[in-house]
């Protein structure tokens, strides 16, 4: 079994932000993430599928296929957005690393045509990063 | 289940010495390492955390709090440390970074998984690089089931 991981990159802003916490308790829980204004980071994605080696091929799959995923389902929905107000995915749930990671699994799992999707992992920045394995 | 990773960093001082084996002994299997004045690394350290989000906050546990246990538990009593003189876990032990990743993940557990109790969180991993060419980890798996029993 081979892991293969391919990266891609999308720059975005965000805010924590829930209606039903009391303006104290958002500010209290989520700190300076709570600025309705919004700020931004530069996210990586690293999108790990595993499979056997292909024997003609010498490839697990065509990483191109994965490449151009990443490019039309994660980069195209959230480089250059804002996250609550342009992803629906993160109209009513808090575009944290965590929610953002298991949405990028949720959008990239039912459309790879070959290889089995292993891990979804999204930095924040390089110091903070988050995996999600589908369950 | 979501594993969130966050990176810190720390300096400190270490030598690689085990009085039970002879001079030349620890000359050998240490090699420079074994240097009687000791050198030092800017570590950096990896702490991993496993839960469930949770749906008000979209997050699997304040990553405030995590920085502060960090803090209270590893970065104060490590950074700008001589390892072997100045812990007292180390003067019985070798401060290598695979016996610092077994101490950390000791350290941190128990403040972790009170902290985020309420939600399940577990240590899953603590991952120690001593230079950008060597890494070491500690996984849950490999730590026993009974708190504390590492």
């Amino acid at each position: 079994m081979i892991y293969v991981t391919r990266r891609a990159e999308f720059c975005a802003s965000h805010y924590y932000h829930n209606p039903n916490f009391t303006p104290e308790e958002n500010r209290r829980i989520f700190g300076k993430c709570n600025n309705p204004l919004g700020h931004g980071h530069n996210y990586t994605v690293e999108a790990t599928v595993s499979g056997a080696i292909n024997p003609t091929t010498g490839m697990v799959m065509d990483l191109k296929e994965l490449k151009v995923l990443l490019e039309q389902e994660v980069v195209q929905l959230m480089d250059h957005k804002f996250l609550n107000k342009e992803v629906p995915a993160f109209a009513e749930k808090n575009p944290t690393t965590e929610n953002i990671v298991v949405e990028i699994w949720n959008l990239l799992a039912p459309k790879l045509a070959h290889g089995k999707l292993h891990r979804i992992r999204v930095y924040e920045n390089p110091d903070l990063f988050a995996d999600y394995y589908g369950e | 289940m979501v594993y969130l990773t966050r990176r810190y960093r720390f300096s400190a001082g270490h030598r690689l010495h085990n009085d039970a084996m002879s001079a030349e002994e620890n000359r050998r299997v240490y090699g420079k390492c074994n240097n009687p004045n000791g050198h030092g690394h800017n570590y950096i350290l990896e702490v991993t955390v496993a839960g469930a989000i949770d749906p008000a906050t979209g997050m699997i546990f304040d990553l405030g709090a995590l920085d502060g246990i960090v803090a209270e538990r590893v970065l104060d009593k490590f950074d700008h440390k001589n390892l072997n003189l100045d812990m007292e876990n180390f003067r019985t032990q070798v401060p290598t970074t695979e016996n610092l990743c077994v101490e950390i993940f000791g350290l941190l557990r128990t403040p972790l998984e009170a902290a985020g109790a309420e939600r399940g969180l577990q240590l899953y991993r603590v991952r120690l690089e001593e230079t950008s060419l060597n890494s070491f980890e500690y996984v849950r798996e490999h730590a026993g089931s009974a708190k504390g029993d590492y």
